[in-house]
């Protein structure tokens, strides 16, 4: 159990940089997620500190020490792989005790060690086996608990749960939550999926192209996304993004795309007052936006036209068209609707979102 | 397989396999046939009204027993498995590290020292005996089983390295990253992770070698010259035809005995050595 810092951290592939300038302080006991989209360097910077990959520049520290030149081995770490990366003539017994007999640990903490992680993760009765004997989720238990009976200072997750389906995936998530809140073992998990870094992580590393794009607790992410990308990357069905231009008329503040006319609450447009008369882009989530009845006419809501319906049971879907430009409203399962009917869909003021049009930051 | 009607599996599959496994199998028959049919039968002319070419009413073992006594048959069995199986491990060792090098560690000028690994194997052996004669004359190795058990090697490595190196890029690399992680230095995850998981690969490549070794005719029969250190491939060509006179029956009685090593090999590593052609480890 440590700390894991990482300072100025570049890579670079010969041309290629895939880690620019990543900062990362890690508390001790933690379970930190790096998401992103494929390419954008969380695997990269994942590697980096368990070793696999050597550093351009910068520093990572494990516990107190600088692990920049240690090889693998001497880091303390423990990594789980997407592929399980089972040693496969190996049973699941010497599988999981590889790395205790490679660091000479007699054979009665051997055989006690691996008796307790086999406990923990249920595969007592298939400590014989062969790893081509075992199902998908077995196997990933077998490597979780090939991390465990070390007792590493750090735990390393390289996308554990992508080879697994849907319905198991859902189970393991919940499992290796409960592992790391019994075990307490600082953790560093790498993701392609929102929803897993949500629901896995204290706090979640949104990285883009190579660079940290917030860094937060999941709901701070939710809620105050530091820009476009994030705002559109976390939540799932994806945030509603609008460009409007803002305008002074009648004493307050109005958002105006494509026909479509919104008053801003006044609290909104205190923070919005440099930017009228240029372009900036409207975020809404979709169980933001609400049904409204017809004759609603507020200044906070619009007429659109359903196109599509998704039932969900716990909510309904709605993907409208406004204007020229296509949205999706959560709504609840009660909303009668039909495809090709007019609503008006009111947002909630303030759950609204502005990002800069150049620098796409958070207004 | 093929979908549809009875008949055309029947011409489509079951008769072309038959024939397949008939003209495959025919060889060996013949061998044995012609193994025990005594002489008089074997020299019989083709119009003589009692000539049965595909089976015998007399077999003999006339002719394996001139084989086993009057011939240095035993010896040249030894030799040929000695000489067979020092260069198959020689040419295993040395394919099994550059393989794994040159798969896995990045160092200049991998990917053309590979190629040139494998050009050398194309370099066809009716060439090479003639500076090979030269370098054997040199160190003073003509007619032992070095000469042979350097010389095959020449062609065995290439092999043995360039199917190694194909079955090692399939071993996912993670699993020697995990090793690796694990606690195990590099040497340690490539002894103990990466060549037990490559055991159907190795296999397969050490049965291949021993048997290019086995069969192998020309190095044998230019750089030995005396009959008890000969392999079985050139000892019966060369002993048992002398001048136009063919000894037909002990010749493939010959043949028939120096192919049951092989054969017992074979069997006995027959599904590692599909799994290591065919297939590659999945976790």
């Amino acid at each position: 159990m440590a700390p894991v810092i990482i300072r100025n951290l570049n890579k670079k592939f010969d041309e290629f940089h895939a880690v620019k300038n990543v900062n990362l302080e890690i508390r001790d006991k933690e379970f930190v997620v790096l998401v992103g989209p494929s390419g954008c360097g969380k695997t990269t910077t994942l590697r980096i500190v368990a070793g696999l990959e050597s550093i351009t520049s910068g520093e990572i520290l494990i516990g107190e020490r600088v692990v920049n030149a240690l090889p693998p081995m001497d880091r303390d770490i423990a990594m789980v792989f997407q592929n399980y990366a089972l040693y496969p003539h190996m049973s699941v017994y010497d599988n999981m005790a590889f790395g205790l007999k490679m660091r000479g640990f007699d054979r009665a903490e051997i055989v006690k060690r691996v008796q307790v992680a086999a406990e923990i993760l249920g595969i007592q009765d298939h400590l014989g086996r062969k790893p081509r004997q075992l199902s998908g989720g077995q196997r990933q238990r077998v490597a979780l608990g090939r991390a465990i009976v070390r007792h590493p200072q750090v735990f390393l997750f390289d996308e554990p749960l992508s080879n697994l389906d849907a319905k198991l995936r859902v189970q393991m998530r919940v499992e290796i939550k409960k592992i790391h809140d019994r075990l307490g073992t600082t953790a560093v998990y790498v993701t392609h999926d929102q929803v897993e870094a949500m629901t896995l992580g204290d706090r979640v590393v949104v990285m883009k192209d190579g660079v940290v794009q917030q860094i937060g607790e999941p709901l701070e992410l939710y809620n105050e996304p530091a820009n476009r990308f994030v705002a559109g990357f976390i939540g799932s069905p994806a945030m509603n993004f609008a460009t409007v231009a803002l305008a002074d008329a009648e004493g307050a503040l109005w958002a105006h795309h494509e026909g479509i006319h919104i008053k801003l609450p006044d609290r909104v447009a205190r923070q919005l007052r440099q930017h009228v008369g240029k372009n900036v882009t409207l975020g809404i989530r979709p169980e933001d936006l609400r049904v409204a009845s017809g004759g609603d006419t507020s200044d906070l809501s619009f007429d659109a036209m359903i196109e599509v319906i998704e039932k969900l049971g716990s909510q309904i879907l709605l993907d409208v068209k406004a204007g020229p430009s296509t949205m999706v409203a959560a709504v609840e399962p009660s909303v009668q609707a039909k495809v090709h009917d007019r609503v008006r869909l009111a947002l909630n003021p303030n759950r609204l979102h502005f990002f800069d049009d150049v620098s796409q930051a958070a207004i | 397989m093929i979908e549809g009607a009875r008949w055309r599996r029947w011409i489509f599959f079951n008769l072309p396999l038959v024939l397949f496994v008939v003209g495959l199998l025919f060889p060996f028959y013949w061998m044995m046939v012609t193994t025990v049919r005594p002489d008089a039968e074997l020299y019989r002319p083709w119009m003589a009204p009692n000539y049965t070419p595909f089976w015998t009413l007399h077999p003999t073992l006339d002719h394996i027993r001139y084989l086993l006594g009057e011939t240095l048959f035993g010896r040249w069995m030894l030799n040929t498995f000695f000489i067979s199986v020092l260069a198959t491990a020689i040419s295993l060792f040395c394919g099994l590290l550059a393989g794994y090098a040159l798969s896995r560690l990045k160092f200049p000028f991998a990917g053309s020292l590979g190629t040139g690994i494998f050009i050398t194997y194309l370099v066809p052996q009716t060439l090479l005996f003639i500076p090979l004669a030269d370098i054997i004359r040199n160190f003073r190795l003509g007619d032992t089983p070095w000469a042979l058990i350097l010389t095959y090697p020449t062609f065995l490595i290439p092999f043995c390295t360039w199917l190694l190196m194909g079955y090692f890029k399939a071993i996912p690399r993670e699993l020697e990253e995990c090793a690796r992680i694990d606690g195990a230095t590099r040497w340690q995850a490539m002894v103990y992770i990466i060549f037990p998981a490559a055991v159907p690969g190795i296999l397969s490549a050490g049965i291949f070698a021993f048997t290019l070794s086995w069969n192998e005719f020309i190095y044998a029969l230019v750089f030995l010259s005396s009959p008890e250190q000969k392999t079985v491939s050139v000892g019966i060509t060369s002993e048992l035809v002398r001048g136009d006179v063919f000894y037909w029956g002990s010749l493939m009685a010959g043949a028939l005995l120096g192919s049951v090593p092989v054969a017992i090999i074979y069997s006995f590593f027959v599904e590692y050595y599909v799994a290591g052609i065919t297939g590659s480890v999945k976790g």
